[in-house]
């Protein structure tokens, strides 16, 4: 869409936040809003299939689908909340993990190439969920006054200290460190679409708009387009993980007995 | 900038959340969630479950066949050494009646042996006797019947005749007495 315009101009338009703001498809339907239906079918969908007939003994396709599960399950709801208390939330890591994971690889999936996670709307989504969950739990355990203190007076600190550190500590827990966990997501995804769509747009003006001389470069900016994508494939399983990770800590720490 | 693009003229902010897509994001994954923790959790942890048990399962198994292999065998061990000690028993037993059995017949035999000895020994002092009876008698009337016919007439005193052959034997059993002690 951009590249029609670049065509049509001839002087070239970087990419920018409007690259992420496509018209809609109908009404209010945009692509983003069909990309984050459809992983939510494609993940629940694949589960559903995958778990229909489940052996002691994983074939291929099981072992597949376990080892998702398992690495959601163990790895990450188990170790970061303890083995005591994890089992509630492992649908929930699970389902973060795999949401994430989906939406995120839409970056680089050709014909979609476009990382759902990064419109705001969709983390804040995840957010407003992971935090309800987290503070409930925390409720839950400790009471509501008795949560407030756990949260806001850390054990092991000289009293005159928790002037300071109460303050910063409910902030934390209560603002910066849930909102990082969305912006976080949202802002690896949207400046690693940003990078990418700077080469591919940037070759592919050279290609066309350049002189004879610096139509080759076009080729450096695609390789680095290709190369980035690579990194890209990486960061976005790695922000599915984290967010995971993060969401599971912080169960972990409200659900603490101390802190 | 000569773009005409329509959107970027409403100058779009990154960060700032579009409620459509909060609502959607929200309701997607709020219904994946349900679909996970409805089904696939679910399946996954009862095959884990399943998994587990069928290894504890198999464990405790091994163990409590183990136990039972090792009772089995103390209950043999014991039931061995009983059963051997039962046959020393009666190998003892057995050998001590035989002896005694051993014992007893051969005092019988003894017994038998001495007894029938005995008895011969008194048959024989019997015949011994009675023979000695006969020969003397018929000695006695052969000698009388000789010297009948020595002297030719007939020694019709039957109270001398008597005398006579009974000293003559007499005389003879003292002379024969020691050969015949001999003999016997």
């Amino acid at each position: 869409m951009g590249a029609l315009v670049l065509s049509q101009g001839g002087t070239f338009e970087p990419p920018g936040v409007d690259s992420f703001f496509l018209p809609p498809i109908f009404g209010e339907v945009t692509k983003p809003i069909v990309l984050v239906v459809l992983s939510a079918v494609i993940v629940g969908a694949y589960f559903l299939i995958a778990t229909r007939n489940l052996k002691l003994v994983p074939g291929k396709a099981q072992f597949a689908a376990e080892y998702i599960y398992d690495f959601s399950r163990n790895t990450i709801a188990r170790d970061q909340i303890g083995a005591q208390h994890f089992r509630p939330f492992i649908g929930l890591i699970f389902g973060l993990f795999t949401f994430i994971l989906v939406n995120n690889l839409f970056g680089i999936i050709p014909l979609i190439q476009y990382p759902t996670m990064a419109k705001i709307g969709f983390p804040v989504a995840l957010f407003l969920m992971v935090y309800v969950v987290i503070h409930t739990v925390g409720f839950r355990r400790h009471g509501f006054l008795g949560y407030f203190k756990h949260v806001m007076f850390p054990p092991g600190v000289p009293k005159p200290v928790y002037i300071l550190l109460a303050p910063i500590e409910f902030l934390q827990k209560f603002l910066f460190q849930p909102v990082a966990l969305a912006i976080r997501v949202f802002a690896a995804m949207f400046a690693g679409h940003l990078i990418l769509l700077v080469f591919t747009l940037g070759g592919q003006y050279l290609l066309l708009e350049g002189s004879a001389l610096l139509k080759p470069v076009s080729i450096v900016s695609f390789a680095f387009a290709i190369l980035l994508t690579f990194a890209e494939a990486l960061i976005q399983v790695l922000q599915a993980y984290i967010f995971a990770v993060l969401t599971a800590n912080f169960i972990g720490a409200a659900l603490a007995q101390d802190h | 900038m000569e773009n005409k693009m329509v959107l970027a003229a409403e100058g779009h902010n990154p960060i700032l959340p579009a409620p459509a897509e909060i609502i959607v994001g929200f309701v997607a994954f709020a219904a994946l969630l349900f679909v996970l923790y409805r089904y696939a959790v679910p399946r996954f942890e009862k095959v884990y479950q399943e998994r587990s048990e069928r290894i504890e399962g198999g464990i405790a198994r091994a163990e409590e066949a183990q136990a039972e292999a090792q009772r089995t065998l103390e209950q043999y061990k014991a039931q061995l050494a009983e059963a051997r000690a039962e046959a020393a028993r009666i190998r003892d037993d057995a050998r001590a009646e035989g002896q005694q059995i051993l014992d007893e017949m051969r005092s019988q035999a003894q017994e038998e042996s001495d007894r029938i000895v005995s008895q011969g020994q008194a048959q024989l002092a019997a015949q011994r006797s009675q023979v000695i009876a006969e020969l003397r008698e018929d000695l006695g009337r052969q000698a009388v019947d000789l010297a009948s016919k020595v002297v030719g007439e007939s020694l019709e005193d039957e109270a001398r005749r008597r005398g006579t052959v009974d000293r003559f034997l007499d005389e003879l059993d003292a002379a024969s007495a020691p050969s015949t002690s001999t003999n016997s």
